[in-house]
């Protein structure tokens, strides 16, 4: 089996797919933080794939600065929204974002 | 001394109105003290005016002016001023004097007033304001005293405010002497047009040392500053307020009639003298024939009236009114000096008679109406004694009485006058009428007996009110020493001239025709009075002539009837036009402002504020709307934007 381009795109689809699904059905809030996390990894995913299989090769590794940022990003976005899943039930005794709803219209 | 005096003879007006304004911050309490500061001020305007008395007589034709600059607007400023003259001084004296004398007794006469404190203070400020008149350098300084002098003769001859006789006296003099006043300012405006200052003297620039600028103006400027006299001094047609102003207490009318009110209005004549002989020709001007004529007219008029009145004070009134015009007519035919001798010695025997008229009423308990007195020459001998020395002056008897001097100076001068010897034989009547009023008066008031009873508790009076009687006789008496033609002093200190010691001008041919005539006044009414009952003698033999007189020849009536009617139906025009014309244009113009209102009022509510409503109401609407999607559930958010992205992908995806 011959790693391609395609394949590396099917899974970074399926794993983008598989988090927007979990941020979209899970109610635990750190359960929607993974989805966000699988999603951003899925990104990556991309960004690594293209890079590599681009028909022009770069000189330097542009993807992978891409993703060490990115990662560096996600890592700051988790310890934040981590930080705020704590802030919230310490407040509101739950994580359960169906019940968070004070910001409702 | 002298220079100082000259220099601030502002201190003699100053005196009795600062001695008033304190006397009404005291309140209304403390007599004592009203009284105190008031005869104090008095006798202090006395000893100042004497002060400034000595340095006139130094020098002849004295006469020292202190000009200041008042106020400046643009390139003009009005200078007013104080001035120290023979006139202003002779004045000054005679003004003090009198009022000191009439102060004193007013303790006598006002002492059981529940306003005691309050009358002091307003006769301070008459006196203040009078001595004011006479030493004021400007016309119009002169003009502001002249309208505190109205000022105060309103305070006090409505003194008695409750009584509404007393209010009414009160505004017809103010009003009656406004009307004058109206001339007089019109005549101050327009003499600043012609001369352009209004200071008298100004070291050669003051308006009366430049007559001659005046030229044909003068005449008009000197008859409507004679509008001004006439009313201050009760001349025809203007005298009707003065018979009036008896309704003031009698120290009132005493100072009033002898020293400030009447006394401003020929004094003022006497000061602007050169405006009304500008131009003379053989000492004539038309200007000076219409004083003349006025005088003659009111002495004659005035004397006649008094014949028939029965009110003790209101004959002294109508007096006064004749004895103003006998001094009119002596300013108008050129004697100058003559009229304002006669002035000051009638300002001593005036305030005589006043004061024993009044000492009479309160012996009487305020009663005024001579036919009910009778007798009291036993009852009241001081008064009787001092009454009788200012009748024999008033009616001109010769050689003891001052009255009977300057009277004598008058005719002397009327006799001369080139334009015409009517006036002079008038005044021989009026002499005759005085002699006999007056001798009228006394028949009734001290001879004879009771009539009415009333005479039963009559007392004399206290030596607080005879004494002052007693010095004014003695100065009626006394005054006739500077007054004889032998030694003429009073008339050359007035002129300026040296006295000269010239026995043989004592009996003059004319001193008899004076003689004839009182005496035939005297014997007349004496034969005429000497048993007469409640009904007047006069009113038994012509009643019609005796009624017309006493009814003051019908003059307030025929006021009545013309002028006041005439101003009544000029009102009522004037408040038809301003009910139903102005009031309709008034209310036209309203009522198309009303209709501009509602037209903008419905354009506001129907259109404005409709469609900020509308506005309004939508984007509530909307609002609500839009929050109905914040169901703050952040998954539904999360699953909206990841329906969006879908979208765009199959979108993206069509357009390749």
């Amino acid at each position: 089996m011959i790693a391609t381009l395609q394949i590396f795109l099917i899974i970074s689809a399926a794993l983008f797919s598989i988090g927007l699904l979990a941020a979209l059905s899970r109610r635990h809030a750190i359960f929607i933080l993974i989805g966000i996390e699988m999603m951003l990894a899925a990104a990556n995913l991309n960004f690594i794939a293209f890079w590599q299989f681009s028909p022009v090769r770069a000189p330097q590794p542009v993807g992978v600065m891409f993703v060490i940022f990115t990662i560096a990003i996600a890592a700051a976005e988790a310890a934040v929204g981590l930080a705020m899943v704590i802030a919230v039930y310490r407040h509101f005794r739950t994580t359960n974002v169906d019940q968070l709803t004070r910001l409702k219209g | 001394m002298t220079d100082w005096i000259t220099r601030n003879v502002w201190l003699v007006p100053a005196t009795p109105i600062v001695a008033a304004l304190l006397i009404l911050g005291f309140g209304k309490h403390a007599r004592r003290a009203a009284t105190g500061v008031a005869i104090l001020g008095q006798i202090a305007a006395l000893i100042v005016s004497t002060c400034a008395f000595v340095p006139t007589l130094h020098s002849h034709e004295f006469r020292a002016f202190e000009n200041f600059t008042w106020f400046t607007f643009g390139e003009q400023s009005l200078r007013i001023g104080f001035v120290l003259d023979p006139l202003a001084a002779a004045m000054m004296v005679m003004i003090t004097l009198v009022g000191l004398c009439i102060f004193v007794f007013s303790l006598g006469y006002m002492a059981d007033d529940k306003n005691f404190s309050r009358f002091f203070a307003y006769l301070s400020f008459f006196s203040g304001a009078m001595l004011g008149v006479v030493v004021a350098n400007s016309l119009l300084l002169l003009f502001v005293f002249w309208e505190l002098v109205g000022l105060a003769s309103y305070l006090l001859i409505g003194f008695w405010i409750e009584r509404p006789s007393a209010a009414a006296a009160a505004k017809k003099a103010f009003i009656t002497t406004r009307i004058g006043d109206m001339g007089f300012f019109l005549g101050i405006l327009w003499l600043y047009h012609q001369s352009g200052t209004l200071l008298f003297y100004d070291g050669g620039h003051g308006c009366l040392e430049n007559v001659a600028l005046l030229g044909a103006s003068s005449t008009f400027i000197a008859l409507l500053i004679f509008c001004g006299a006439a009313g201050k001094s009760g001349q025809f047609p203007l005298h009707v307020w003065l018979p009036d102003a008896m309704e003031g207490p009698t120290p009132v009318s005493a100072l009033i009639h002898a020293a400030t009110m009447v006394a401003a209005g020929v004094f003022l004549v006497a000061r602007v003298y050169p405006i009304f002989s500008a131009g003379a020709v053989n000492g004539v001007t038309s200007s000076l024939i219409v004083v003349v004529w006025i005088g003659v007219v009111t002495g004659l008029m005035a004397a006649l009236i008094a014949v028939a009145q029965s009110d003790i004070k209101r004959i002294l009134a109508y007096s006064t009114v004749s004895q103003l015009g006998l001094m009119m007519v002596s300013l108008g035919v050129g004697g100058v000096a003559a009229g304002i001798m006669h002035l000051l010695a009638h300002g001593f025997f005036k305030a005589l008679l006043f004061l024993g008229a009044g000492s009479v009423i309160h012996g009487l308990h305020h009663e005024q109406d001579i036919r009910k007195m009778g007798g009291l020459r036993k009852l009241m001998p001081v008064t009787f004694a001092t009454y009788a020395v200012g009748m024999l002056a008033l009616s001109g008897v010769p050689f003891f009485f001052s009255g009977g001097w300057t009277k004598e100076e008058v005719l002397h001068a009327t006799s001369h006058w080139p334009s015409s010897h009517v006036p002079y034989f008038l005044l021989l009547l009026g002499v005759v009428l005085t002699a006999l009023y007056m001798t009228r008066q006394v028949m009734y008031v001290f001879f004879g007996s009771s009539r009415a009873g009333s005479d039963h508790h009559a007392h004399e009076s206290p030596s607080v009110m005879t004494v002052p009687l007693i010095i004014l006789a003695l100065c009626a008496i006394g005054l006739s020493i500077f007054l004889t033609p032998a030694w003429p002093w009073l008339e050359s200190y007035l002129l300026g001239h040296e006295a000269h010691i010239d026995a043989h001008l004592l009996l003059q041919p004319m001193i008899l025709v004076s003689l004839v005539l009182v005496g035939a006044g005297i014997g007349l009414g004496f034969w005429l009075y000497r048993r007469a009952g409640e009904v007047d003698p006069l009113q038994q033999k012509v009643p019609a002539v005796y009624r017309f007189l006493e009814n003051k020849m019908w003059i307030d009536e025929i006021y009545e009837h013309t002028i006041l009617a005439l101003a009544a139906f000029a009102s009522r025009v004037s408040d038809w036009m301003d009910r139903y014309i102005w009031d309709g244009l008034v209310r036209v113009i309203g009522g198309i402002g009303q209709i501009f209102g509602a037209l903008t009022k419905g354009a506001d509510e129907g259109v404005i504020n409709a469609g900020v409503d509308e506005t309004t109401v939508g984007a509530r609407g909307v609002g609500r709307a839009m929050s109905r999607l914040h169901s703050g559930q952040i998954q539904i958010y999360l699953g909206v934007i990841a329906l969006g992205m879908l979208a765009l992908f199959l979108f993206y995806a069509w357009l390749t």
